[in-house]
């Protein structure tokens, strides 16, 4: 089946310019080499730290950023390719939600011109409608109509969020990319909206990349994950599958560094040492080789692809490279890695 | 429990607002041993952090510390006068922040900031006094200390900021250190680097911990135990392991059951309806009423007061969650 949307060796760079005639001195590789698919109805979850890239790969899905290289189908059309109406027509189907709902909302219109606002852009619907079409909207994420005529300034971050939420309904998308929707929210309010976006997806029947930097969230809200590091996607798997058995030493640490409830207070253990390094000037062959605990020769030197290592779930290490086949790991676990103290 | 090093009772802070005055904190009260961590959790604007620059005697006007004490070691901070409380300030107590640069000054290199305050707390003349910067900076984890301590705040990454605010904060090693969500603004596996750090440094200095955090599973793995906040007021405490596995106060069981959890499989989470009541207009009585599925009349009429359910488990309720 042809995927919703597929990304082929997608490439984002942003040029770094110095000096008076803005010599190009270096580029910022925020996404560099990502290839992955987006299937209908599913939900696939890009986690990663920091400047891993998560949100970049998210913008340039949505075209909102131009990718420097790099192929992107959306129902195995090419979305690079258009141009003039035919984008604007499919930009109705993608839409996006962004983290801060403080900023992402224009403090000078009522909630009922940002709600009408899509429409008049796609001329999706009469004048004389807009206002109870907009109405329906708030409707569906819970607020009340009599809100249409307030600036968003009187909400608060939960509600903004709903109306963020409401203004990506408005067209009918088929797919909704949401970065970090509920980072900027109380565990309360994040429950809320984590529950509110659930009930649109069966609804609507909608698809989502769902950007987070919360494993936890990630395991509750999503089908399928992709994991970042510096601009690459790492691993890929089921999100039951992933969070079972992580296979790249990043994953691991990264699940294992996450706090859990009830775990009971215990002696603390950093599971990485050191920190992301510039996007500027990535290491050479793996990127996550000076961090990782378990390198070795050849891991400066070669740049690992994704192989599948069953079941759908593929891993970027030079670990898994060779014996792909096998899905055997080329040397013994460390003891201690990915089991908690 | 061990020898108590802080006691909070009653305490009371008040901003004056052109709306009348504002309870951010209304009567809470605790105790914190030698060498223990209290965790303190609770959703934006419940107060946990106004609470923790009470203890500091930070707040400034239109805020003020209305009521209540501060006892570090049965002397009451709050009465101290202003010059007796600044030399407390760093030697005795300590506090660091969730965003490292409101504690940093961007025009100074991070030596001379720690050398101001190890010299003035110690008396230690200049070269000693960077020594002991130096000692402290590669203590925290960073490398090349000597390089980093002529550096400004700008030149490090966000953790390693971090690491240098936890430096000076506790360059005079300090008995009492409030954490303010100093992990808030990190990535997960930094985070993991700056709690072990933080425990680290806590059992080599014996120092008592306040941390602050609104993010549960951090409390639980931290804490030894735990205060509830809501709305200004306390509304349980307990030993964290108790607090976790046996909540009392129906806010913090649905505040547990509304947290994702690795590996829980549910396909929605139970979350709370509403929204916190803005301190402006808190309603008479419990200020968790008008969200709480227990709510009976009696909780319209009156606050209930903190009330011991079991030893050391105290929950302001009049319908405590069996246990």
């Amino acid at each position: 089946m042809t995927p919703l949307l597929r990304a082929t060796a997608l490439r984002k760079h942003f040029p770094i310019r110095k000096g008076l005639l803005l010599r190009e001195t270096g580029r910022v590789r925020a996404v560099d080499g990502v290839s992955l698919e987006v299937r209908q109805g599913e939900t696939l979850g890009l986690v990663g730290e920091s400047g891993c890239g998560k949100s970049t790969l998210g913008r340039t899905l949505v075209r909102l950023y131009e990718p420097t290289d790099g192929s992107l189908e959306y129902k195995g059309e090419d979305l690079l390719a258009m141009r003039g109406e035919r984008l604007r027509s499919m930009r109705r189907h993608i839409q996006m939600i962004f983290q801060d709902p403080f900023a992402s909302l224009d403090p000078r219109m009522t909630v009922g011109q940002i709600l009408a606002e899509p429409f008049k852009v796609h001329g999706a619907c009469p004048p004389g409608e807009r206002q109870d079409r907009a109405r329906m909207l708030l409707d569906k994420v819970g607020l009340k109509s009599s809100y249409l005529n307030r600036y968003p300034h009187e909400f608060s971050g939960g509600q903004r969020q709903r109306i963020s939420i409401a203004r990506a309904m408005a067209l009918n998308p088929e797919l909704v990319v949401a970065d970090e929707p509920v980072s900027a929210l109380d565990v309360s309010i994040q429950a809320q909206i984590l529950n509110l976006l659930k009930d649109l997806q069966q609804e609507f029947r909608l698809t989502y990349v769902f950007i987070s930097h919360d494993l936890s969230v990630v395991d509750h809200f999503c089908d399928r994950v992709a994991v970042m590091y510096l601009g690459r996607v790492i691993e890929t798997a089921p999100k039951d599958e992933l969070f079972a058995s992580p296979k790249h030493p990043y994953t691991q640490a990264l699940i294992d560094a996450i706090p859990r409830v009830g775990a009971g207070k215990r002696k603390m253990k950093a599971a990485l040492s050191g920190e992301v390094p510039s996007p500027i000037a990535p290491p050479a062959g793996c990127h996550f080789h000076p961090r990782c605990p378990r390198r070795h020769d050849g891991c400066e030197r070669d740049f690992p692809r994704l192989v599948d290592v069953g079941g759908g779930h593929r891993v970027a290490c030079n670990l898994y490279e060779e014996s792909a086949a096998v899905a055997q790991p080329r040397s013994q676990p460390i003891p201690g890695l990915g089991a908690r103290t | 429990m061990s020898e108590v090093v802080v006691s909070v009772r009653n305490l009371q802070t008040t901003f004056h607002t052109r709306v009348g005055p504002v309870r951010a904190v209304d009567g809470i009260s605790y105790d914190i041993g030698k060498g223990r961590t209290l965790g303190i959790v609770g959703e934006s604007g419940c107060g946990k952090s106004v609470a923790s620059y009470s203890l500091m005697r930070l707040i400034e006007p239109p805020g003020e510390i209305t009521g209540g004490e501060v006892l570090l070691h049965g002397e009451d901070v709050l009465g101290l006068p202003d010059a007796q409380m600044e030399s407390y300030r760093g030697s005795r107590m300590a506090m660091i922040f969730q965003e490292p640069m409101t504690a940093l000054n961007p025009v100074l290199t991070i030596g001379y900031q720690m050398d101001e305050q190890i010299m003035r707390h110690t008396g230690l003349a200049r070269k000693a006094s960077r020594e002991r910067a130096v000692e402290m900076l590669e203590m925290v984890g960073i490398p090349s200390p000597r390089e980093r301590y002529e550096s400004y705040p700008h030149q490090l990454s966000g953790g390693m900021r971090q690491r240098a605010m936890i430096a000076m904060a506790l360059s005079c090693e300090p008995e009492f250190l409030i954490a303010d969500e100093p992990t808030t603004a990190l990535d997960v596996t930094i985070q993991g680097q700056i709690l072990e750090l933080i425990q680290g440094l806590q059992e080599r200095l014996h120092m008592s911990v306040q941390f602050i955090t609104h993010d549960l599973g951090v409390i639980s793995e931290i804490s030894d135990d735990v205060l509830v906040m809501y709305a200004g007021t306390a509304c349980e405490r307990a030993p964290t392991q108790a607090l976790i596995d046996g909540p009392r106060h129906p806010y913090t069981v649905a505040l547990l059951e509304s947290i994702p959890r690795l590996g829980q499989r549910a396909s929605r989470l139970p979350a709370i309806g509403g929204m916190v009541p803005s301190l402006y207009e808190l309603p008479a009585g419990c200020p968790f009423q008008n969200r709480c599925p227990r709510v009976t009349d009696e909780c319209r009429a009156a606050r209930p007061s903190m009330r011991a359910l079991a030893p050391g488990h105290e929950v302001a309720c009049f319908n405590p969650v069996t246990a």
